[in-house]
């Protein structure tokens, strides 16, 4: 009786059918010209006329009002849009958070001046978002968060550190989870969330923080009593922490929990054309029933939302089980072909691997590390 | 409320001392009694057919149900086989039946010959539904003899049936018992990994170690986390398989039973590991779902065999058509 359950995602509807097919036929038209290993840098991949191209499609903020520049489309038409992105490697990186977690938030806890000047330029692909969440002493214990936020007159005066924040040198916001009061011994209480400008905000400064894999797209957000317009509080003052774990529930709900190495898988079918080997096969085909039963159970916490029922426990377990599924192909493929990965390599499998090795050990750490996710899924078991 | 019948019945009816009749090869007569008269064997039938017409979410519940309550009698083979004689339009079984896929077997001057190994239950069935090729047969007991005995890990009997019968019972096949058999194994899986789930949960919560219940201690809390999502997997692997049959796609079949199988041993191991020494006994009925996962697990075509068929299938998709394959499955 302790299951936690899935419901059953409906069959895929006529209108999802054609949207699928619409839109691998966009994917075609923007995108088919990129290599694999281009590919294989998955929601890393950013590009601002591709992310301007899903806007002006209809692709972001598919599920929001109308009102908000949205389309009020299902959860599962959503759904197939993100992960045939994901699915082709498409450069997502200057739309994803806005998309994913920013957006909602904002429809959430945002002023209605907030939805309406944001929301729409999100959803038209003109506003890349990234997220201010850990500190250099603040990681999976988020609760420690030390960057204050002293309210002075109009504005926030804003001083501490954020770090690991995709794209922060190419985006136009942060939401920025702070302190507003007390110190980090108040954990929970005296947190709040601010909108801030990346592009226009005095005593700003952004350094890149370089990754083993030799990429930037992290950086360092230090902040010196800089100033931040208080109309930009998102909710209220002092709810931040129910606020950040609602935005971290939209973080873990999707299929980019176990597509980030899904070149690889088509790399190595590719490598094990005219090869009859049995044993090649059954992996391939474990491999593949692993895949279908993640990506069932994703289309189940679609079900959830699309029912507005809460679905973090679920999310908890896609993003476990599929991390493991992500990260562990590079071993399956090692298994089967003997190629040694080069980073700089034009070879497809090769640089493939490469991409993939290196990159893989953030998937469970990103969004949630593997051991923070566990204990989540225990108290949901009620063990704690 | 069939799943309450369920429910009831076995937690009436089956106890210790029937599960120890069963390991040693009983046949339980008495209780097989009770479960014709409540109507299980029709249970995946149409309402048409004379079945219960439940939704595909009721047969899945009440075939989890069969490996949550660790039922020791072919009930769900006989379900699948009754699904499988309604749908060709053969006579219903009259008893007890299995079900099996035997391609080896021969069609001479009328005659059916050949082995068909490993049927649970075998000697105490009332017919076989056999799939030979694109025919579909109805054995009855009479047309075969036991060649050897066999058990399965959870020792229930697995004897070889030699088959000699004029065969007088026969239709196309219209779905394979192989991929029924699998889908029903599947959602038994997950019946029994939820028992172990439960049963792992209960005694974490209660065995007190260095003064404090085993699950306040992270590293078994993440095992247990880790139980569930191999519960979820086999649970939803279950109901993929089930919906692939429905539409005749061996494939996602083979994808579901696949994950099945793959959680079985995984969540098994877990769960063995986190009961420590008292889930290696007999005292403890722990035992009684993990022998059966570790036998479910490689019926109804091995792993290698679903595998194989999967992975030819994805590779022949190629590069391009692998990930429009996957989401056909």
């Amino acid at each position: 009786m302790s299951a936690i359950p899935f419901p059953a995602p409906p069959q895929d509807s006529a209108e999802v059918l054609a949207l699928r097919s619409e839109f691998r036929a966009f994917l075609d038209a923007q995108l088919g010209h990129r290599s694999p290993r281009q590919r294989s840098d998955n929601w890393y991949g950013y590009s601002r006329d591709f992310s301007l191209a899903m806007g002006q499609a209809g692709y972001l903020g598919m599920t929001w009002s109308k009102a908000y520049g949205g389309h009020e489309r299902s959860a599962f038409e959503r759904y197939v849009v993100i992960e045939e992105s994901l699915a082709y490697g498409a450069p997502v990186g200057a739309h994803w958070i806005a998309d994913r977690q920013s957006g909602p938030s904002i429809i959430k806890f945002g002023t209605e001046e907030q939805r309406e000047t944001i929301l729409p330029r999100i959803a038209k692909g003109e506003l890349a978002f990234g997220i201010g969440m850990s500190e250099p002493d603040s990681g999976s214990d988020l609760a420690a968060t030390r960057t204050k936020a002293i309210r002075d007159g109009d504005i926030y005066r804003v001083t501490g550190t954020k770090v690991w924040t995709s794209f922060a040198h190419e985006a136009d916001f942060v939401i920025l989870f702070c302190r507003t009061s007390g110190t980090p011994a108040d954990r929970h209480n005296g947190t709040s969330q601010l909108l801030v400008d990346l592009k226009n905000t005095p005593g700003l400064t952004i350094k890149p923080i370089i990754d083993l894999a030799g990429q930037h797209h992290f950086n360092e957000m230090h902040f010196e009593d800089a100033a931040v317009p208080a109309a930009n509080l998102l909710g209220q003052e002092g709810d931040g922490w129910n606020q950040v774990m609602s935005e971290l529930a939209f973080e873990r709900s999707g299929p980019e929990r176990f597509l980030s190495s899904i070149e690889l898988m088509y790399q190595l079918i590719a490598m094990l054309q005219g090869r009859n080997d049995d044993a090649a096969l059954a992996t391939i085909g474990r491999l593949t029933a692993q895949l279908a039963v993640l990506r069932r159970l994703s289309r189940s916490v679609a079900a959830m939302l699309q029912n507005k029922q809460d679905a973090g426990l679920q999310a908890a377990i896609v993003k476990d089980v599929g991390a493991v599924w992500e990260q562990t192909l590079p071993d399956f493929a090692r298994q089967l072909v003997d190629t040694e990965a080069d980073p700089r390599s034009q070879a497809a499998y090769a640089g493939v691997l490469a991409n993939i090795v290196h990159n893989a050990p953030s998937w469970s750490l990103r969004g949630g590390t593997r051991e923070i996710l566990r204990g989540i899924i225990a108290r949901g078991l009620g063990t704690r | 409320m069939l799943a309450e019948m369920i429910q009831r019945l076995f937690e009436r009816a089956l106890g210790d001392g029937e599960q120890s009749a069963a390991r040693s090869g009983e046949w339980l007569a008495a209780l097989w009694a009770e479960i014709e008269e409540m109507g299980l064997p029709l249970a995946l039938l149409s309402e048409d057919q004379g079945g219960f017409g439940l939704t595909a979410a009721e047969q899945g519940e009440a075939l989890r149900l069969l490996g949550n309550l660790a039922v020791p009698l072919p009930v769900a083979e006989t379900m699948g086989a009754n699904r499988l004689l309604a749908l060709a339009g053969l006579p219903l079984a009259d008893g007890p039946a299995g079900l099996a896929r035997a391609d080896h077997l021969t069609l001479e001057g009328g005659i059916l010959r050949g082995r068909v190994e490993r049927v649970a239950w075998g000697e105490n069935l009332a017919c076989l539904v056999l799939a030979v090729g694109n025919t579909l047969y109805r054995v009855p007991q009479s047309g075969w003899q036991l060649a050897e005995a066999g058990s399965a890990l959870n020792f229930h009997p697995r004897p070889t049936l030699e088959i000699a019968w004029e065969a007088d019972a026969l239709a196309p096949l219209l779905h394979c018992p192989l991929a029924e058999g699998a889908t029903l194994r599947a959602h038994q899986i997950a019946g029994a990994l939820e028992a172990a789930l439960d049963m792992t949960l209960e005694h974490t919560a209660t065995r007190i170690q260095f003064g404090k219940p085993l699950q306040k201690n992270q590293v078994v809390q993440h095992e247990l986390a880790k139980l569930a999502g191999e519960l979820a997997c086999a649970t939803a692997a279950a109901s993929l398989a089930a919906e692939a049959l429905e539409r005749g796609d061996l494939l996602g079949v083979a994808a579901g039973s696949l994950r099945a199988r793959e959680a079985a041993g995984n969540g098994a191991s877990i769960a063995l590991q986190m009961h420590g020494a008292i889930g290696f006994t007999r005292e403890h009925k722990l035992h009684l779902y993990t022998t059966s996962l570790h036998s479910w697990r490689d019926e109804f075509g091995g792993q290698v065999f679903w595998a194989t068929l999967l992975g030819k299938a994805a590779v022949e998709a190629g590069a391009d058509g692998y990930w429009p394959m996957v989401t056909t499955l």
